[in-house]
């Protein structure tokens, strides 16, 4: 799922500072996981806000809402009619779900309450991993099902450089070497000989976010 | 002859070779360069010529290997995949093919974090091993990274890449060793070898795949300045192994720089010794002024001239 984080507080004032009445949005998928952007943080978050601007004299009011996904046009229109009341939004979805409200709501300034930071899994309760980069060709078969694309600091197809050292990578200590990782799990497989095989360079020009906008179309989906 | 360089001359005429390594200046004073290089000058078959190493923001190593063919000295000028992308790094071969280079060392490079512009964008558009499938393919084919294109001209290059086998998993090095040359790599330089016991042993498993007639191995050493050297490689760099008794025997020496270079050179003579390897490759971080003395107590001068 996407991981995301809350921008530092002063950052977000300093967007609604011209502001006296905001919506915060918050997300019920992705960022409600990993506990950035959900109902819970919508409301810790906007009574930080209140008292906030209480504090310097100009109050302000913050409405509330969340979306069971705010990156699907049908759930974001129904926050519609509390858009009409406010001067702004922040809104703690991802980068996506900022941007779905930015296509529906095309007069109302919306502003992002999150860093969007990865695309990753829940190694344990507050700990978040990198996982994907969503790089358009994947291969996991290849590697024994660990992406080198997202968990080797250089992106090596044809890893490990010589900065793995006792499992970890050189750039971050606490990091495993994505090929340390590789090799353990063919072996553990009897796939070895499937390190032998040269995998050629990446097409990025053509598969990846280097070819300009990806999009997907499905005619057989299409009304 | 693939590229007529000397260090290929040398290396297929069956004889030792000796490399150096020339790390550039962080600005473009070209004194500095001509310093380091005359300190080598005569007792190397060929210099490295370093690209930006551990991210370090220095003069190109395209522009540094032409000033040395410039003073009649052979670089082996280094690329990094770090930095620039295929289409870049296939420009710039045409570029230092045509300025006379032709020796060169293709490497992943030392991560970006490493070094002084923490903030770029690192590129690794294609890894250390692709890049030696693309300047094989370049020279022997003629022809564009993964294309039809045609080159105009001729690429000739001794293609090089470094190996480390002092780095984990320990058992897959000499897969990625036999990876580089189904690629099409001439000759290996090794990381710096202070765990003889470990060096050995991928040597061996290198035989026992008969890979050392496949490629020219040449080992690589780097003289220990002082105990504090010693320590701090051992702890902080990730994919070198100094064993215990060498910290000690550098830390306890009276004087520990003369003990570094006799180390060094009693190095030499035992990797001189191992079945596969052709030549060392001598990394002697700035302190050039010793690779005359190493190479004179080791009984590698003079060098062979080969016409």
């Amino acid at each position: 799922m996407i991981k995301a984080e809350q921008k530092p507080i002063d950052e977000i004032l300093r967007s609604i500072d011209p502001y006296n009445k905001i919506l915060l949005s918050g997300c019920g998928a992705c960022v409600t996981v990993c506990h950035a952007g959900g109902e819970k943080e919508v409301g810790l978050l906007a009574s930080a806000l209140r008292m906030a601007r209480k504090k310097i004299g100009k109050p302000l009011e913050v409405l509330e809402a969340t979306a069971p996904r705010q990156c699907e046009p049908e759930f974001a229109l129904e926050f519609s009619e509390m858009i009409e009341k406010v001067e702004a939004v922040v809104s703690l979805a991802c980068g996506v779900g900022v941007q779905t409200l930015v296509r529906h709501f095309p007069k109302m300034p919306i502003f992002p309450g999150v860093n969007t930071t990865f695309l990753g899994e829940t190694i344990t309760h507050g700990l978040w991993e990198e996982r994907c980069q969503a790089c358009g060709n994947c291969i996991l078969d290849k590697t024994g099902g660990i992406c080198p694309i997202s968990r080797c600091a250089k992106q090596l197809l044809n890893g490990p450089c010589g900065g793995s050292s006792k499992g970890k990578c050189e750039i971050k200590k606490e990091a495993d070497c994505a090929w340390q990782l590789i090799y353990d799990r063919l072996n553990a497989l009897g796939q070895l000989h499937k390190l032998e095989e040269i995998i050629p360079a990446k097409r990025w020009g053509v598969e990846s976010r280097d070819s300009g906008l990806r999009r997907i179309i499905r005619e057989d989906l299409k009304i | 002859m693939k590229a007529g360089s000397n260090l290929e001359k040398i290396l297929s005429k069956g004889l030792f070779a000796v490399t150096g390594e020339l790390g550039p200046p962080k600005g473009n004073d070209v004194s500095v360069v001509k310093r380091k290089a005359d300190l080598l000058r005569g007792y190397v078959d060929a210099v490295n010529i370093t690209d930006n190493q551990t991210a370090i923001v220095r003069m190109s190593s395209i522009a540094t290997s032409t000033l040395l063919l410039q003073m009649g000295i052979e670089p082996v000028m280094q690329m990094t995949t770090r930095d620039r992308n295929r289409i870049a790094i296939q420009s710039d071969i045409f570029g230092a093919t045509a300025l006379g280079i032709k020796n060169i060392l293709c490497l992943t490079g030392d991560h970006h974090t490493f070094g002084n512009q923490v903030d770029s964008k690192n590129v690794h558009d294609i890894d250390s091993i692709q890049l030696i499938d693309c300047v094989k393919t370049m020279r022997d084919q003629g022809t564009l990274m993964g294309g039809e294109e045609k080159i105009e001209g001729k690429i000739e290059l001794f293609i090089g890449a470094a190996e480390n086998p002092f780095a984990d998993p320990f058992e897959f090095r000499v897969i990625r060793l036999a990876k580089k040359i189904k690629a099409g790599v001439d000759f290996i330089q090794t990381q710096c070898i202070y765990d003889m016991k470990r060096f050995k042993e991928w040597m061996k498993m290198v035989r026992d795949r008969g890979l050392h007639e496949k490629v020219h191995i040449l080992a690589g050493v780097t003289p220990l300045k002082s105990g504090g050297m010693a320590r701090y490689m051992a702890k902080n760099v990730s994919g070198i192994i100094i064993p215990e008794e060498i910290i000690d025997r550098i830390v306890k020496a009276k004087k520990p720089a003369e003990e570094g270079i006799k180390l060094c050179v009693e190095q030499i003579q035992e990797l001189k010794e191992i079945e596969g390897i052709h030549g060392v490759h001598i990394m002697a971080i700035e302190w050039e002024q010793m690779v005359s003395q190493i190479t004179e107590m080791a009984g590698l001068l003079p060098r062979p001239k080969i016409e």
